[in-house]
């Protein structure tokens, strides 16, 4: 009995740590889909692509991946801006972003990853970092580095985030685009560009995003895939654009996952996102911190 | 032109080219064809929900992947002739996209689209760990050397998925032209006002997803015949999804014709490419042509058309231009 309970609590630690990596990987489309209501299914994408951009730099000349994420985020800022311009032009001002929108991000997706398979190959990737190794034991806690440096990194983001949308102009501009964009227009700011920079920032963490999932993880083009479901699945039971909502959910699903990986096999873990997310729509659309 | 008019004219296109490609004398054409077809069948299926209801399903390559599995489970079981194979997947993906959308639909467009996205990783982790029809490892499916009427087998699977192709077309062009394609119009017009004038809008939206579910279970279902060897990877692919997604917003969404031309334009296309280049560039061409005709022409080919032949009588053009701008000059 002792050893099974040594193994529950070190799968709901792991589970703790996974899930505040998980919340790095849904703010942004907390902050896309939940505050901006543009539903980017090519996040992921974006994330495998700040994966591989922090394992060229570490393989080329052996720079730290997160410390590279961070100095990319302005180019992933610029990317999101752009991108965003262009739905707006080509969707929103015509009010054809419910499928036509869609198609869109879904064509982003795929192509990024066909791209990204015909560049690199299918071979799993891998980055070197002095943190990538030792495992720290804490009594019967067994904490591997890997995972604890990006889940601190990861929870200051998270919290810097939310700092950005609660106390800055931007930020609450960014909250008010959501409520009510002719009341934000009579006010004199332009909801266009207030949504642009919000879904260039939205875009900036996946750069962040993508690095800790190459700590964390070999990384393929094609692994974004199993991260749609998950995201939305946290998306949508945090209650859709709340930071906080977003993190206790990120760690709900992490401990669920980890518990059944570790009691089912690792094969069962992906079904527990898609379980909550049905769940979440059935008994609660408005999630765990809805508004 | 009536629907059973239609359905015979079909028949005997459908006859024409499976004639012609004997004609040909090269397997090939079957295999090629066979392919093309499958995805007549999947774009279509697609186009009922998603071209005349407005809702995107993602989760193509999952209903597809249910309908070729129901067969692997089935020939364990015991080996059956394929047309009761497509009975069966066409159920079984009809009852999953049932359901699915009973969750789903309730709420807004998007969660159905992300549902249907999240279903194909979930259905893909159950077939990997259910070890009956294979697992991770796939399934073998010998398929007999030749049939009765047909000689080659190859020519039995393609002239099974032409009817499937005839049949599926002709569901679509049926439903448009009945209450029900009207019903589902309303729906993707305004579904707020179709529900206030008195709608039954769940009950549309459940019947297309069932009715597209199982088409896509029908097209999969010889599937396993037609390749030999079945994996999780191969049979929920992403150019499934991506295909039937493409082949209607490049064709025209708003009636039948729409995904039967993107299938054989795209299909056609990605075959000889396929030959010619390779494999992953064609998928990359299909990701091009998608996010393009997207942007630049919401109406697919059918769009494309009807904008060439209304500025076509260019002694007109003038004044039609002129007709055209004059209400937007008022203030």
């Amino acid at each position: 009995m002792i050893f099974s309970f040594d193994l529950l609590v070190n799968a709901i630690v792991s589970g703790i740590l996974i899930g505040a990596f998980y919340a790095a990987v849904t703010a942004g489309v907390t902050l896309s889909f939940g505050v901006l209501d543009i539903v980017n299914i090519a996040h992921p994408a974006f994330i495998i692509l700040g994966s591989y951009i922090a394992y060229i730099f570490n393989i080329t000349f052996g720079l730290d991946p997160i410390v590279t994420a961070i100095v990319a985020t302005p180019a992933f800022y610029l990317l999101g801006a752009g991108i965003y311009q262009i739905y707006y032009v080509s969707f929103e001002k015509r009010g054809q972003e419910s499928m036509r929108g869609l198609a869109f991000f879904f064509g982003l997706l795929f192509i990024t990853e066909v791209m990204l398979v015909l560049y690199f190959g299918v071979d799993y990737r891998y980055v070197e970092a002095r943190y990538i190794g030792p495992t720290w034991h804490v009594a019967s806690l067994d904490i591997p580095l890997r995972i604890l440096v990006p889940c601190l990194v990861s929870l200051l983001m998270i919290a810097v985030l939310q700092l950005i949308l609660t106390r800055s102009f931007v930020g609450r501009a960014i909250m008010a685009v959501a409520q009510d964009q002719l009341a934000l227009k009579l006010m004199g700011v332009d909801p266009v560009r207030i949504k642009r920079i919000a879904f260039g920032i939205s875009i900036a963490t996946a750069s962040i995003a993508g690095a800790f999932l190459i700590v964390i993880q070999p990384v393929e083009p094609s692994v974004g895939r199993e991260y749609i479901g998950r995201v939305f699945a946290i998306c949508v039971l945090g209650g859709m654009g709340s930071l906080p909502g977003t993190l206790i959910a990120a760690m709900l699903i992490g401990i669920f996952e980890s518990l059944t990986s570790t009691f089912y096999g690792p094969s069962w873990a992906p079904a527990v996102s898609f379980g909550f997310l049905l769940l979440t729509l059935a008994v609660r659309p408005a999630g765990l911190l809805g508004r | 032109m009536r629907s059973d008019v239609f359905f015979v004219v079909c028949l005997v296109v459908g006859g024409i080219v499976f004639a012609a490609a004997l004609a040909l004398g090269n397997d090939y054409y079957f295999f090629a064809g066979y392919v093309v077809l499958q995805y007549v069948v999947l774009s279509t299926a697609w186009n009922i929900l998603g071209g005349y209801c407005g809702y995107v399903n993602f989760g193509s390559a999952a209903f597809f992947a249910l309908g070729a599995y129901t067969t692997v489970a089935m020939h364990r079981l015991h080996p059956m002739p394929i047309p009761v194979d497509v009975v069966f997947g066409g159920v079984v993906s009809g009852v999953v996209g049932l359901g699915m959308g009973y969750l789903t639909l309730r709420l807004r467009g998007a969660f159905f689209a992300i549902a249907t996205l999240a279903l194909a990783v979930v259905l893909q982790t159950l077939i990997v760990n259910w070890d009956y029809v294979g697992g991770s490892r796939g399934a073998y499916i010998v398929r007999p050397e030749s049939i009765a009427p047909f000689g080659n087998y190859i020519k039995y699977l393609f002239m099974i998925m032409m009817l499937l192709a005839v049949g599926s077309v002709t569901v679509a062009r049926v439903i448009e032209r009945s209450r029900l394609g009207y019903g589902f119009a309303t729906i993707r017009d305004d579904e707020l006002a179709a529900e206030a004038s008195g709608v039954p809008t769940l009950r549309l939206k459940l019947i297309a997803t069932t009715i597209s579910g199982a088409l896509m279970g029908m097209a999969g279902a010889p599937f396993p015949y037609y390749i030999g060897f079945l994996q999780p990877t191969s049979a929920f692919g992403l150019e499934y999804a991506v295909n039937s997604i493409a082949m209607p917003l490049i064709g025209g969404t708003t009636s039948w014709v729409g995904p039967l031309i993107g299938a054989i334009l795209l299909g056609s296309l990605q075959q000889i490419a396929t030959v010619t280049i390779s494999s992953a560039v064609n998928l990359l061409i299909v990701g091009f042509l998608l996010v393009g005709f997207v942007i630049a022409a919401p109406n697919g080919v059918i769009g494309l058309v009807h904008k060439y032949i209304q500025h076509k009588p260019i002694g007109r053009v003038g004044r039609r231009k002129i007709e055209a701008d004059a209400p937007k000059a008022a203030p």
